[in-house]
């Protein structure tokens, strides 16, 4: 059982309420959230810390502008932010945080994580043509019902770890009928009970992995089979890989969006593969043909050998991806099959160590010959 | 098949335990396939995954890790670590329906000259079962 902060009010709004709060009683010196710029319907993440600003916060927008595990790692990559901050954010960026936390990418201290139980987001493209607001209205409707919401990333349809692992506050939104005029916020750690010490609401005790929780994650589950047996990808071969990877322009902005791709000097950007001449006529004497550019495969197979091992699921890839190929759902199959081998999920505990960084003496026999 | 076809097997032997093994395969006059192109490497957890993608979108026929047996590293670890990263590499293979037995790797030591001279042989034949590697001729790679 875990302590409960029961409050009535919209959760929008009781969200808001506990930011201010935090903020307000100096608990919190910083707030980083979803915020609403300009009035034109953008909307980005944001650290903010005056009391004003936080009018414009929306926490819970269906939206992801950019991995915030990214963004907090950028945020704390030289050192851990000075003064307490309060962040909300997803599950996957939380668990994207975790990772590059294990990679000494950034760091966790004085900062409170707040996040919920999260019912997925739009695709970006929604945002940029207004689409999204148009769509608001269902997404909380299928949120109360306890149901997917259609139309969010295919990746958000089949993610079955949209419960946080490592939040100190979570919020519950999934199968939550009320959610318009009651909220439940979970305090999950002894940090999180002392932050909201001294707010005003009912504490309560609650359990999080609710039966609606139960229902939404076997449904999550079977639209992640549906995905990956539409994808097929251990059909695709040589052939396969040179039809869907084909539209690839070379742009890397897949590596760019992913918060688990952090290497500053990408092997893939660099100057190692521009040959000279001789290199290029060797190619072509036996081909009689090659792609310019080229290397679209070896990049994205390399890239699955560096980031499958952790890759959390977030779509931003396809989401970015200007010839619209489905790389998150491709990553994110190949990624849980390798993850599967260790038994390792990507940000579910920091202590626990990344599997290319340790082994055991007795494993993999059946590799050898 | 094609009875004249050549396997081509690029083999990324460890300094201290496989390369010293092919070489004494050599001194000792074992007989064994052509097939082998040598790229020495400090240690087999050097063999970045990458480096095997590589030649193998290139149009390696087969492509050899060779390091020494599990806890003869001379780094203690190494080979541990390429293990690990080799069967990770295998798995994604597999799972994108790429020919994962054109992969190998294996354990050989200094002293094992026809253990060296087994495994290309072995490796050779595979190969020749499987036939050349598509990649060889694909253009849009």
């Amino acid at each position: 059982m875990t302590k409960v902060l029961k409050t009535n009010k919209s959760v929008e709004e009781a969200v808001k309420e506990l930011l201010k709060f935090l903020l307000k009683s100096g608990k919190v010196k910083g707030v980083f959230t979803l915020r609403k710029i300009n009035g034109n319907g953008a909307v980005a993440y944001s650290l903010i810390t005056s009391l004003d600003m936080l009018k414009d916060a929306v926490p819970l927008f269906p939206l992801m502008p950019a991995n915030a595990g990214k963004l907090l790692s950028n945020l704390t990559l030289r050192g851990s932010v000075v003064d307490p901050v309060v962040a909300v954010v997803r599950p996957c960026e939380l668990r994207a945080f975790i990772e590059l936390v294990k990679r000494k990418q950034g760091s966790l201290e004085n900062l409170l994580l707040v996040s919920s139980t999260c019912a997925g987001v739009y695709p970006l493209e929604m945002a940029v043509n207004g689409d999204i607001d148009k769509k608001l209205s269902q997404y909380w409707d299928a949120t109360k019902r306890g149901e997917i919401v259609p139309d969010t990333r295919p990746t958000c349809m089949g993610c079955e770890h949209f419960l946080p692992y490592t939040a100190d506050i979570t919020v519950t939104l999934i199968g939550k009928k009320d959610i318009d005029n009651q909220c439940e916020i979970f305090l999950n750690t002894e940090k999180g009970q002392q932050f909201v010490d001294g707010i005003d609401g009912e504490f309560v005790e609650g359990k999080l992995e609710s039966e609606e929780v139960v229902s939404m994650r076997n449904k999550r589950k079977d639209e992640k089979k549906r995905l990956f047996d539409e994808i097929g990808i251990e059909k695709f071969g040589l052939k396969g890989l040179i039809e869907t990877f084909g539209k690839c322009i070379g742009c890397h902005g897949c590596s760019k969006v992913c918060p688990i791709c952090y290497c500053n000097l990408c092997y893939s950007d660099s100057k190692t593969y521009e040959h000279k001449p001789s290199v290029y006529e060797m190619q072509l004497k036996r081909r009689g043909g090659l792609r310019v550019p080229p290397d679209t495969i070896s990049y994205q197979i390399g890239r699955l050998t560096h980031v499958g091992i952790s890759c959390v699921g977030c779509g931003l890839c396809a989401d970015v991806c200007p010839a619209n190929i489905p790389i998150s759902t491709i990553f994110l199959k190949v990624g849980d099959s390798v993850q599967k081998m260790f038994d390792y999920l990507p940000g579910r505990d920091v202590e626990e160590q990344i599997p290319v960084t340790t082994f055991e003496t007795d494993e993999f026999v059946e590799v050898e010959d | 098949m094609n009875e004249k076809f050549a396997p081509k097997i690029v083999g990324f032997l460890c300094n201290w335990c496989s390369y010293a093994g092919a070489d004494l395969a050599g001194v000792s006059r074992l007989q064994m396939p052509p097939s082998l192109r040598t790229i020495r490497v400090m240690c087999s957890s050097r063999v970045n995954p990458l480096f095997i993608i590589r030649v193998f979108l290139i149009g390696a026929d087969g492509v050899l890790v060779a390091g020494c047996h599990p806890g003869d590293c001379h780094y203690q670890k190494g080979n541990y670590q390429a293990r690990r990263k080799f069967a990770i590499l295998k798995n994604i293979f597999e799972n994108l329906g790429l020919e994962s037995d054109r992969l190998r790797l294996s354990w050989i030591s200094a002293g094992e000259g026809p253990g060296f001279a087994k495994v290309i042989t072995e490796f050779t034949e595979k190969i020749k079962k499987l036939g050349p590697n598509p990649a060889k001729e694909e253009v849009f790679l």
